[in-house]
């Protein structure tokens, strides 16, 4: 039973020999690592627990809050900071709309809200779940910003702050009026309906002549405002169409909607009988409904794409002859002093002026190992300081950064993707001229033939013909493909997403990231004295808790908190490891040279080695690298057997690659690349004619995922690489990829199956029309109907 | 054409204004900006046995499949 090897909160394989527990309504739940614990223990203490019997999806791996984060966090206090997202709604009361990252089902809103409120000073909470956004309002003299952050990070979710005054605003007040549009057309449409009967069934078992016309003023009476109010958005869509020279879909849709109006108001007015009120009102209604519910799927894509690419204020301590300062990065300007402390990002490019220690490169470089800096050394913007303050002087900033070159490369790649949009436009400009030439052409002939039918033949050809079902045909289906990838944690971004990934023929992963998890992982313990490596690992992990460095976490992560042991006078040694006191006797945890060891601090396959050593000898030596991401070979080998080629384009060295790559069995992998090169070796394959799908989560992979026919960037990746990706994986599973092609393919061949049908209904509906033998309110409902049949069909796709 | 429904059709007409000022304030209100949470926040019991001060004991959580 897979059950007995998964983790209780997040439902990943459980890591042998790591006993991490959690006590749930009286069951020890076992946990897959020191995160879940923290995350499930955070969620039972808060009397949450029900959330686990009330969730229907599994949330996402539990991270465990370093104290570094508190401290980024707290920069989120800076009044000069808030000025941009908090508002003031009382005296000493704020509120803010917060992006809560991680929510999967609603219990999570749930778990939320309730531990929130719980917090004394907050005084609401509002958790939206179809965008994952929060509101909070609280009382800043009971409660920090930071602290509600740090407790949402507690329960193993992430929020930041978010910007609600620009895009979202103004959507929102426009959802607002079509929602409103769409009730007027909704509550006319229904009156007039019900009016129309009665006129049809006046019309046949007799009615006074007054009543009747007294029926037909009232449903002009309520056609006025859908007229008026309802259809706006079509006249102002078409005009605008219009004036640019083109023609769309909605130029026939306004035709038929002013004709239809136009010649019931006549009839009305002189008392005959002929009156289209209960089609137009249809016609509208239907086509706004549809419109809605088309734009709410991809505003929900919209938002959550939002939701991930909003960069969070960004600071950086300046630092002057009157202290430090801490000012926002667009204020600096080259020769300011920074100070950088350990788990920041460097907001600039700059020479370090004193200290030294190590920076993590990966997300420009690719390479998971520490760079070392010392005064003189350059430092690149969007790098990692990782050990210990560094003070740099800013050599450049903004544009002229290595990172904004980066972007720049990417800006090129984006600017050479083919537009499918464009292509769909020419069509439906084509199908437009044809439709008004047929009509036309049979108002013509009918005028010869009988010039009483003619308005009624027009009308019902212009509606029957409205592409709705054609035009609805592809993006019903994207959309409902869109919203389940959703749901599953794909989001796609680009419309041609889906499409192209349809047709993809080879997939190139990235390495470090993506295929792996782009940490240290402890790989091995080799005791070297009489301690057994249990032993050794406890006081490893327990001298470890005074370091921020990368290399700590995994430590820390295979022992559980109650069993570290208390550490006097712990020495932190940037660059070379830790130093501290447990019962009374030294002990030394990093480089061999610490503890005044030779012994050669070796690297092999990307492996990184730190040793434990007490005054007089070594005790243990541990081997640490990145490890394969626990379902990356189960979705090697669902993408083989969908027939796929894979490839593996990494930037670290070609002996780790090449070892990776015969671990998941792709026989192509390609080490030491940069940027360039990877950029290169893609073309290379496209120039062979092959479809590539490119997986990728750093900097140096932003310019071949822009590149690459579809591409996927990991959620954790960099901000760049999601900006550029046209697909993002927000969830930690892999195997999501797989899934994706597959739907992809099942989208296409029901895309395919709307434009069958979106054609064949139009091939017999309008010579039927044009014959005369469609009435215009007939027109409507076929209209409808066909629309219908193409939406219910896209929804199939689950 | 009889007083009667002459009397209908402007009742009609009053409630129909009633419906739309009554939607109109509930989209005013924000009440369609969520359409899936409220729909599921009701299967969640406020009064849940596992919250703080409800406990009652024996009350034993269903694990999930």
């Amino acid at each position: 039973m897979t059950e007995a090897a998964a983790c209780f909160h997040c439902g990943q394989p459980l890591v042998p020999g790591a006993a991490f527990k959690v006590e749930i309504a009286q069951q020890f739940q076992p946990m897959c690592c020191r995160g879940c614990q923290a995350v499930a223990q955070a969620i039972v203490d808060n009397g949450l627990a029900a959330y686990y019997k009330n969730r229907t999806v599994l949330p996402g791996r539990g991270q465990e809050v370093l104290s570094a984060e508190l401290d980024q966090l707290r920069l989120y206090d800076h009044p000069k900071i808030q000025q941009s997202f908090v508002l003031d709604t009382g005296e000493h009361i704020k509120q803010a709309v917060l992006i809560l990252e991680g929510i999967t089902c609603a219990a999570c809103v749930w778990l939320n809200e309730r531990h929130l409120l719980q917090l004394p000073g907050v005084r609401l909470v509002n958790v939206n779940y179809a965008s994952h956004r929060v509101r909070i309002s609280w009382d800043q003299r009971e409660i920090a910003l930071s602290t509600i952050l740090a407790e949402i990070q507690r329960l193993g979710y992430h929020a930041h702050p978010y910007n609600a005054q620009s895009a979202a605003n103004s959507r929102e007040r426009r959802r607002k009026k079509d929602l409103r549009r769409l009730a007027i057309a909704g509550i006319a449409a229904a009156q007039v309906m019900m009016l129309a009967v009665a006129l049809y069934a006046g019309s046949w078992y007799g009615m006074e002549a007054s009543t009747a016309k007294l029926l037909r003023w009232l449903s002009l009476a309520l056609t006025l405002p859908v007229m008026i109010f309802a259809a706006q958005p079509f006249y102002s869509a078409a005009w605008s169409a219009l004036k640019m020279r083109r023609l769309t879909m909605d130029v026939p849709v306004v035709i038929a909607l002013l004709s239809a109006f136009a010649g019931s108001v006549a009839n009305t007015w002189l008392g005959q009988s002929h009156v289209y009120y209960d089609a137009i009102n249809m016609f509208v209604l239907f086509l706004l409904g549809t419109r809605l519910l088309e734009q709410g799927a991809r505003e929900r894509s919209m938002e959550a794409a939002e939701n991930l690419l909003k960069l969070a204020p960004a600071m950086a301590t300046r630092v002057t002859e009157d202290g430090h300062q801490l000012v926002p990065v667009l204020e600096l300007i080259a020769g300011d002093r920074l100070l950088v402390k350990p788990g920041e990002t460097f907001p600039a490019d700059g020479t370090v002026e004193s200290g030294a220690g190590g920076v993590d490169e990966a997300l420009l470089t690719g390479e998971s190992r520490l760079v070392a800096k010392q005064p003189g050394d350059q430092v690149i913007a969007g790098s990692i300081n990782s050990d210990s303050p560094l003070t740099v002087r800013v050599t450049s900033i903004g544009e002229n950064t290595v990172l904004a070159g980066i972007v720049r490369l990417l800006d090129q790649a984006l600017a050479e993707k083919p537009r499918l949009a464009q292509l769909v436009d020419r069509i439906a400009a084509q199908f437009t001229w044809g439709l008004l030439a047929l009509t036309l052409l049979t108002g013509v002939a009918w005028w010869w033939i009988d010039p009483s039918r003619v308005f009624d033949i027009v009308l019902s050809v212009l509606v029957v013909t409205c592409p709705c079902a054609l035009s609805l045909a592809a993006p019903a289906a994207l959309a409902a493909a869109g919203s389940h990838l959703l749901a599953r944690g794909v989001l796609v971004t680009r419309g041609h997403a889906l499409e192209t990934l349809a047709r993809v023929d080879h997939v190139v992963f990235d390495k470090t990231g993506t295929l792996t998890y782009g940490k240290p992982v402890l790989q091995a313990t080799y005791p070297l004295a009489e301690w057994d490596a249990q032993q050794c690992l406890r006081w490893a992990a327990s001298l470890e808790q005074a370091s921020e460095h990368p290399l700590a976490a995994p430590f820390l992560a295979k022992i559980a908190a109650d069993a570290l042991l208390p550490v006097i006078d712990a020495h932190n040694e940037p660059g070379r490891g830790v130093s501290g006191i447990i019962a009374g006797k030294r002990y030394f945890i990093g480089r061999a040279e610490l503890a005044g060891h030779a012994a050669a601090d070796a690297v092999t396959d990307g492996a990184t080695q730190v040793w434990l050593a007490d005054e007089t000898r070594l005790l243990a030596k541990f081997v640490l690298a990145d490890a394969l991401r626990s379902d990356a070979k189960q979705l090697v080998e669902a993408l083989k057997a969908q027939g796929l080629r894979l490839s593996i384009f990494s930037g670290d060295d070609s002996a780790t690659v090449r070892h990776i790559g015969a671990e998941l069995g792709i026989a192509d992998c390609r080490g030491e690349l940069k940027p360039a090169d990877k950029l290169a070796a893609l073309r290379t394959l496209q120039a062979a004619g092959e479809v590539v799908m490119m997986l990728g989560d750093g900097v140096n992979d932003a310019p071949v995922l822009a590149a690459a026919q579809v591409s996927l960037a990991m959620g954790a990746g960099t901000q760049v690489a999601r900006a550029t990706s046209d697909m993002v994986l927000l969830s930690e599973r892999l195997m999501e990829v797989a899934h994706a092609l597959e739907l992809s393919r099942l989208s296409m061949s029901v895309m395919r199956q709307n434009f069958a049908w979106a054609i064949a209904y139009n091939l017999i509906a309008v010579p039927l029309a044009a014959l005369g033998w469609v009435s215009p309110w007939l027109a409507a409902l076929g209209m409808s109907a066909s629309s219908l049949i193409v939406v219910a069909n896209a929804l199939r796709l689950k | 054409m009889n007083s009667i429904l002459v009397f209908l059709l402007g009742l009609t007409f009053l409630f129909l204004v009633l419906i739309g000022l009554g939607i109109f304030w509930a989209i005013k209100n924000g009440q369609f900006e969520d359409m899936e949470g409220p729909a599921q926040r009701i299967l969640m019991d406020d009064d849940d046995p596992l919250l703080p001060g409800r406990r009652s004991a024996g009350d034993t959580l269903n694990k999930e499949p």
